[in-house]
């Protein structure tokens, strides 16, 4: 069975398969990518990150079911969660909170472990996406590790960012710090029956206006600083002023308003032209951490053991600092 | 299959809600270096064969109390058979008679842990049918 053909006819053992070469990063993996690239850049992805216990998962259970009902379209999850750093295994269980979405073909969850990356991700769930989004998934959302204030790797990634609060998790200082909260294109309030709901709304809405607007959408997309120029003089209609929402995930509460705040952005994002930039922006992601890679260990391979070990163990008895050690070993 | 690590799910079918069991072998099989996809509660034959073919495990560790294994079991396996799956193993913890554990090992069944087993023997048991990790 040619695995690819399979997946691009939705075959559901092919894609689970190929999902799991692709995130061992085989041969066989990378093949099937080369094959199936022309296949994607259709899907909507939807990043959902926030802190341990805000309620990612019944957020992700909740828009699922969302989508099929009120959209018919065929959903896709992957869902991140920590590997140890000590054993490198995990216990991935978002899975517990999506009971709902079972026996529905199309819906499909894969859950996968983070294996030692930082920024909530892991280092191939771009990779495993592009699969998702060949195999004809309308929508793939994929929910991060339980994010602290600076992992905002899903951003990069992601066409929508919702970024999950829950009342009683900070004071209006969390709210102003750099960092997770200015990626939210969607700022969603979990748990609004709990009190404080109207504190923490008033924070993160004081947040959003005191951030300069034009600013942001730089932050947000330039990573490599290629801000048009023009896009400065123009005036808000280029500009998209993230929404708080507020919802009470385990009884679906406030699901419907999400969904239609979520499709404003993504009106927003085709009308300005954004969503253009943001995959030009995510492929230069892509290609420049491949570059890296394959640069890096393609030096490796030509550079003896021997000088690495010596130079390593000149720069532990700090004779050679790591600077020159690079500059010598690169002349 | 020498990539990647071993992927376990482990899940708790039938209608009782004891899963202590089944949260201390995902722990062990966790320390042991494995991906654990913990599914909880409740699960019947279809949504468990569902997530193995999703999450394209390796195993399926299955925990029983009720009584009902000799109907679980070749369920299971039949599922994950029509699924495609035809590699995937299975094992099981929980209360499981004697008199039973011939025609669940003659089913496909990889192993059966009742009461007192050791952790380190299923990983260790684990480790040797999937031969890698």
């Amino acid at each position: 069975m040619n695995l690819s053909q399979a997946l691009l006819n939705q075959n559901r053992l092919a894609l689970t398969r190929l999902l799991t070469q692709v995130e061992n990063n085989t041969k066989q993996g990378r093949e099937a990518l080369n094959e199936l690239f022309p296949h994607t850049g259709k899907a909507h992805l939807i990043g959902i990150t926030g802190a341990p216990g805000t309620g990612k998962s019944t957020l992700v259970n909740q828009l699922a079911l969302y989508y099929r009902k009120e959209h018919d379209y065929r959903v896709a999850i992957l869902a991140v969660d920590p590997s140890s750093p000590f054993t490198g295994g995990a216990v991935l269980g978002d899975r517990v909170r999506m009971r709902d979405l079972s026996g529905d073909q199309n819906i499909f969850i894969r859950s996968m472990a983070s294996r030692g990356s930082l920024g909530g991700l892991a280092q191939s769930t771009s990779a495993m996406v592009q699969l998702f989004d060949a195999a004809n998934y309308d929508v793939i959302l994929v929910e991060t590790v339980g994010a602290g204030q600076a992992e905002v790797d899903i951003a990069k990634l992601a066409h929508t960012t919702l970024v999950v609060e829950a009342p009683g998790l900070g004071d209006d200082i969390q709210a102003i710090k750099a960092g997770i909260l200015e990626i939210a294109d969607v700022l969603v309030i979990n748990k609004a029956d709990r009190p404080g709901v109207e504190n923490t709304e008033r924070a993160l809405k004081g947040m959003l206006e005191l951030a300069h607007p034009a600013r942001r959408v730089f932050q947000h997309h330039g990573q490599n600083m290629v801000v048009e120029a023009e896009e400065k003089d123009e005036e808000q209609e280029n500009i998209w002023i993230p929404e708080v929402k507020r919802i009470i995930a385990k009884d679906g509460d406030g699901i419907a308003e999400l969904g239609e705040a979520i499709a404003r952005h993504v009106d927003f994002l085709r009308e300005s032209d954004e969503w253009s930039r943001q995959t030009r922006t995510q492929l230069q992601t892509t290609l420049d951490a491949l570059l890296r890679e394959k640069l890096f260990n393609r030096f490796l391979d030509k550079l003896s053991p021997q000088v690495y070990a010596k130079t390593l163990s000149q720069i532990i008895k700090r004779e050679e600092s790591p600077w020159s050690a690079v500059e010598r070993l690169l002349r | 299959m020498s990539e990647g690590n071993i992927r376990v799910l482990v899940a708790k079918p039938g209608l009782d809600g004891h899963d202590r069991g089944a949260k201390v072998v995902a722990r062990a099989l966790r320390d042991a270096g494995m991906e654990v996809i913990y599914t909880g509660l409740r699960q019947t034959p279809e949504m468990i064969a569902e997530a193995a073919l999703q999450e394209d495990v390796d195993i399926i560790g299955i925990s029983i109390l009720s009584g009902a294994h000799m109907a679980l079991v070749p369920r299971i396996l039949e599922l994950t058979k029509a699924n495609g799956q035809e590699d995937v193993k299975l094992f099981l913890g929980g209360i499981i008679p004697d008199d039973d554990i011939d025609e669940l090992q003659k089913m496909g069944v990889s192993g059966v842990y009742g009461p007192g087993s050791s952790t380190e023997d299923i990983v260790a048991d684990i480790r040797k049918i999937i031969k890698r990790a």
